[in-house]
């Protein structure tokens, strides 16, 4: 019998059940599940407050069917801190403590939280769930939100550049750091296991668009995620022990083989506003990208 | 092995008794005055006497937080902080009650600035009045060592489930040492319940969500259950408080300490380090014949409002010391204290003293002026009155 490979590397048990609460075509619920098939069921979710403390379902009708807590907004990775050394007290070291926490959740708020527990080490995977803005109090912009795009509170444009997070996070030294998409999710189930393999602290950006604080149709999610990645905009990578490599498609994009922003782009109502000059801006800040990573991948060769 | 009895600071003695609790997980964030608790620990542990994990966080609310994580998959829990680092912490400490984990932990009392003041009132403390923690003050480290052992078992006694928090005044008592007896570890372990007792709430073989959106209703019936547990939790902590007087000789089993109130017709209510000199101005107007006594309030939540009644039975005034300020209406301690009053229909003379704000001394010349100045009626019932170093102000 035919199994798509989808299921053959994330079996075919499901940790988060149907009828839950995510808007259709959510990106968050669809990582969700990929992430859940693949720590299984010897894991505890840690989650912070955003769309997935609604999706989580209510008190008689959860979502997961794994331990999960919710923290509140700023603390989620201190949660899971102490998550992780109870259970290592309790001889329980096995069980995979996972942070699943938004854009909001984790470049802003989070941020102290998360350093806090980077910089100290513990056996944590923390999965940064980016839509690109606060999307559970009504799409505002947060410092995940990219240039150029509209939020309720940046009507015309988003005038800040995204910060680096993934630059914030590697100067803990941490042993492992990727990025993901849910167009990949074979990717992402990979460096979720390989993450899950590696004591300390682990962390895994993963783009998760978002139907109505995007604009666009909700049968259009995976579409948008896959060029987000074509088009260079969003790139899949991994730092093991602070040494970067790119993966598929990413890796085969370095000579700029690419589709054009504006296919990424022009396909979400939150970028409808852009013009021209502010468009060749957003491509220069994609090139910039790029040439960071070539900057490095060549300094790496040369070691 | 026989039991020592060491010179310790309030402090330090918060530390042994976390030391003679087994505590197994400690996140910590330096704070003046609340430092030398953890410092403490932090020797007892690298030493190897205690075997616990120290979680050095990057802030209060992650120290809370951490907590919070740790005591939700069933491990005995502690931290400590004041002031500012307690209001940091502020939005997780509510977290710790309404998710019922077993935490303890020690609040050294301390102003909030600004301006930067590192000496002690209770205005940070009052801050978590209403939050659900079971809330002690203390008047001197032999009692914060001895409620701080009695926290644990109070805290995780399944009927209760509640955090449970020491609170004592920066200096005075954190910084300040007495001699302290201790139990020996043998008698702390036989006195204590395995923290293993304490029911996970995050366990891989029993998957729950912990603080899923609720129905309304239900949560109304959540809120209403807290409410009836830490009123229920007297009993537990009459119980322990008798159990641990068998034990080391020194009986809690009363929410109050009354001194020298059975024929007083005038009694004195404060709380923490400032009943000592309360209860020395008693003994100098009891010199001069005058019937007065002090009742200190120890268990501040839930609140001792059987034994204010009973004082107000046999008492004709009361003069409530209050150290914090609810800015706009009086003092606090004053308020719970008219409150258990008008509800007993009680009506007698109270009064709203407010005294060692921002760190000033209350010494017992100032009970003493307080209480002539009612007797002859200079003192107003109706107001709050504020007195600073013996001078109304
Ligand atoms: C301390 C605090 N401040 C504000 C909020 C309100 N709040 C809840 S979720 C949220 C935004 C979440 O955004 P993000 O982390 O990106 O998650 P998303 O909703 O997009 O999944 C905000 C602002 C809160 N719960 N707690
Ligand atoms: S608003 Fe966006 S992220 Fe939130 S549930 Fe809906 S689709 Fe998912
Ligand atoms: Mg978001």
């Amino acid at each position: 019998m035919y199994r798509p490979k989808i299921v053959e590397n994330l079996g075919e048990d499901e940790w988060i059940y149907a009828g839950h609460p995510a808007c259709h075509g959510c990106g968050a619920a669809l990582g969700l599940r990929h992430l859940l098939k693949t720590i299984g069921k010897k894991s505890i979710l840690v989650v912070p407050a955003g769309c997935t403390s609604i999706i989580a379902g209510t008190m008689n009708a959860a979502t997961f069917n794994i331990p999960f807590i919710h923290t509140a907004f700023g603390a989620a990775a201190a949660v899971a801190s102490g998550v992780a050394e109870a259970l290592s007290k309790k001889g329980m070291d096995d069980i995979n403590v996972v942070v699943w926490a938004g854009d909001g959740g984790t470049y802003d708020i989070g941020l102290a939280s998360l350093s806090g527990a980077a910089e100290r080490g513990h056996n944590i995977l923390f999965v940064l769930d980016d839509n690109e803005a606060y999307m559970n109090t009504g799409i505002q912009r947060s410092g995940g939100t990219p240039r150029g795009a509209w939020t309720t509170t940046t009507i015309t444009g988003k005038k800040e550049e995204k910060k680096d997070i993934m630059k914030i996070v590697l100067s803990h030294h941490v042993p492992y750091a990727a990025t993901a998409s849910v167009a990949y999710p074979l990717d992402f189930n990979r460096k979720v296991k390989k993450a899950l393999g590696i004591k300390g602290f682990k962390f895994i950006h993963l783009m998760a668009p978002c139907p109505p604080g995007w604009r666009f149709e909700t049968h259009m999610t995976i579409e948008i995620a896959r060029r987000a990645v074509l088009s260079g905009a969003w790139i899949l990578m991994e730092y093991e022990n602070g040494r970067l490599r790119l993966n598929p498609p990413s890796s085969n994009m370095l000579d700029k083989r690419r589709i054009s922003l504006e296919e990424y782009l022009m396909m979400q109502g939150r970028f409808k506003h852009v013009k021209r000059e502010l468009l060749e801006e957003l491509k220069r800040d994609v090139e910039l990208r790029w040439s960071e990573i070539k900057e490095i991948l060549e300094k790496q060769g040369k070691q | 092995m026989s039991r020592t009895k060491l010179v310790l600071t309030g402090n330090y003695a918060s530390a042994y008794a976390v030391l003679h609790s087994k505590v197994e997980i400690v996140p910590a964030y330096p704070i003046t005055p609340q430092t030398t608790i953890v410092e403490k620990i932090d020797e007892f542990i690298e030493t190897g006497m205690l075997d616990a994990t120290m979680v050095r966080v990057e802030s209060e609310h992650s120290a809370m937080a951490v907590a919070i994580g740790a005591s939700a998959v069933g491990v005995r829990t502690y931290t400590a902080t004041s002031s500012h680092g307690l209001l940091y912490m502020y939005e997780n400490l509510w977290w710790a009650a309404n998710a019922r984990l077993p935490i303890v932990a020690t609040f050294v009392t301390r102003t909030l600035g600004p301006p930067w003041n590192i000496w002690s009132d209770h205005q940070d403390f009052m801050t978590l009045r209403d939050s659900g923690w079971i809330l002690f003050m203390v008047k001197d480290a032999q009692e914060a060592y001895d409620l701080t052992i009695q926290a644990f078992k109070i805290a995780e006694n399944p009927d209760v489930r509640l955090p449970v928090g020491i609170a004592y005044d920066a200096f005075v008592i954190s910084h300040t040492a007495e001699p302290v007896e201790l139990l020996t570890q043998e008698e702390a372990d036989k006195f204590l319940p395995s923290p293993r007792a304490i029911q996970p709430l995050l366990d891989v073989d029993k998957p729950y969500s912990i603080g899923n959106l609720p129905r309304a209703d239900y949560h109304y019936i959540l809120r209403k259950n807290l409410w009836e547990n830490i009123l229920d939790a007297k009993k537990a902590i009459r119980e322990v408080g008798r159990e641990y007087g068998e034990l080391s000789g020194r009986d809690y089993s009363s929410l109050v300490e009354e001194y020298k109130c059975e024929d007083a017709d005038t009694v004195f209510i404060s709380m923490g380090a400032m009943a000592g000199e309360g209860m020395d101005a008693v003994d100098k107007l009891r010199d001069k014949g005058y019937k007065v006594g002090h009742l200190t309030i120890r268990t501040y939540r839930p609140f001792p409002d059987h034994e204010i009644k009973t004082i107000a039975e046999n008492a004709k005034r009361l003069i409530v010391f209050s150290r914090a300020l609810s800015n706009g209406k009086g003092g606090i301690l004053y308020d719970d204290i008219a409150s258990t009053l008008y509800r007993e229909g009680q009506r007698i003379e109270t009064y709203d003293i407010i005294a060692g704000l921002a760190g000033t001394e209350v010494s017992e010349e100032d009970f003493m002026k307080i209480y002539y100045d009612t007797r002859s009626g200079k003192l107003d019932t109706g107001k709050s009155i504020f007195i600073r170093r013996g001078e109304y102000v």
